[in-house]
């Protein structure tokens, strides 16, 4: 058997794919364990997204549009790492959010709350030789769901993220620390207990422009090659 | 020094329209070599309904069998134009299309060859973790021989296998749960 690449990520790490108080998990969960595959070249290589080129403004969600969209203005920003601590260069970090009033800038957005025509919520990124990345947004509303009586999403930003390869794809989210609504949330609580608060950002006092931003920092860490064993 | 992972959280049914237009469908522009095809990938929950909200993402080999990427060092062809990446929404029919190359056949770590095959991502409300699949083809001589093929349950592996309908299109339906759920793969 060949070792692989990759580590596997030890139980306890991810949500449950059923996690019943999240209603749409029922019907949208595999019942049958997934099938353990020894990783071929087909799982350890993946998309760079190479091609794609990035315009200098897509990182910055407050200028896309003609004017500057109504809201709190954040920086967000941290690093893309593996499990063994070594940043992931060259990453490509999407992300998507609702605006400041908690409405999605989509069709299917039905929530009776003010769209922002300064504001579509989508931006990325690649990271940097050290993994870092940078975004300038609005910080996110919340905004209610049907899932059950009273729920509210608590106030988050959208990740996703392919890394070095298909076997490291991640999408997650990005919540504000101290959020009242995360204790109520059946998404933030699917991730096991020891676990869910790496989905909080920490506020960044350093990073903080005076006068123009407060920051938040949220590292990414993804999963990291196994040690190479000597020979 | 370890770092502990990001939990994964679900894509949700609002996923951003740049995350899905700016890659296009057409993975494979004029001049890429191989046979063209076209697969049509649609998706259902447990009960049988389709999820029109969706995004199927797929990877994959060039016709030479060479992925486009720094760890696959064998000497090979790469096509320029050619890297491999598709990613679509399924649409009110729980259906997404992309056009592109049949794969070549890729190596198994332990010796012999895999059956050409695509790799796919499954995302979607209600999804909390990115669920891994893969795509072969109907009638491909290298199934019997598959190394993944045969990890699989001889009565399952039908789900895995796109048939040719009358058009030439490649379509395989991806069964989230239920009496025909896929084979989803830890990887």
């Amino acid at each position: 058997m060949e070792k692989d690449i990759y580590q596997r990520p030890a139980t306890g790490q991810h949500p449950l794919n059923l996690s019943p108080a999240y209603k749409s998990t029922v019907a949208r969960s595999p019942k049958q364990p997934a099938i353990m595959l020894p990783q071929s070249l087909s799982e350890i290589t993946g998309p760079s997204l190479g091609a794609e080129r990035l315009n200098a403004l897509e990182n910055d969600l407050t200028r896309q549009r003609i004017g500057e969209p109504l809201g709190e203005r954040i920086v967000v920003h941290g690093r893309v790492l593996d499990e063994n601590g070594k940043p992931v260069p060259k990453a490509m970090v999407e992300i998507w959010q609702c605006n400041a009033a908690g409405r999605y800038h989509h069709p299917g957005d039905q929530h009776d709350a003010p769209l922002d025509p300064n504001f579509t919520g989508g931006g990325r990124v690649r990271t940097d030789d050290e993994g870092k990345y940078e975004f300038i947004t609005i910080k996110p509303g919340a905004y209610p769901w049907k899932n059950h009586h009273n729920a509210w999403r608590p106030a988050h930003i959208h990740f996703s993220l392919f890394g070095p390869a298909f076997a490291t794809r991640l999408i997650t989210q990005m919540y504000f620390p101290g959020d009242p609504l995360l204790a109520y949330d059946p998404i933030y609580n699917s991730v096991p207990e020891g676990a869910r608060t790496r989905l909080q950002a920490s506020f960044d006092i350093e990073t903080t422009r005076p006068e123009w931003a407060l920051a938040y920092k949220f590292d990414v860490v993804l999963r990291g090659r196994n040690a190479t064993p000597m020979e | 020094m370890s770092h502990a992972l990001t939990p994964s959280q679900t894509i949700g049914p609002f996923y951003w329209g740049t995350l899905v237009n700016t890659y296009r469908a057409d993975l494979a522009p004029p001049g890429v070599a191989g046979e063209r095809i076209e697969l049509v990938l649609s998706l259902f929950d447990a009960e049988g309904a389709l999820i029109p909200d969706g995004l199927l993402e797929i990877w994959q080999a060039n016709s030479h069998g060479r992925y486009n990427h720094p760890d696959d060092r064998r000497n090979l062809p790469l096509d320029a134009g050619f890297e491999g990446f598709g990613r679509a929404s399924t649409d009110t029919n729980g259906e997404a299309r992309f056009a592109t190359v049949k794969p070549g056949r890729v190596p198994w770590p332990a010796g012999g060859m895999q059956a050409a095959h695509v790799n796919i991502n499954v995302f979607a409300r209600g999804v909390l973790n990115r669920l891994a699949t893969r795509l072969y083809f109907e009638g491909d001589p290298g199934l019997a021989e598959d190394p993944v093929l045969k990890l699989v349950d001889a009565a399952r592996r039908r789900t895995l296998i796109a048939k040719r309908d009358g058009a030439g299109i490649w379509r395989l339906p991806i069964h989230i749960g239920g009496a025909h759920e896929t084979v989803f793969f830890d990887i």
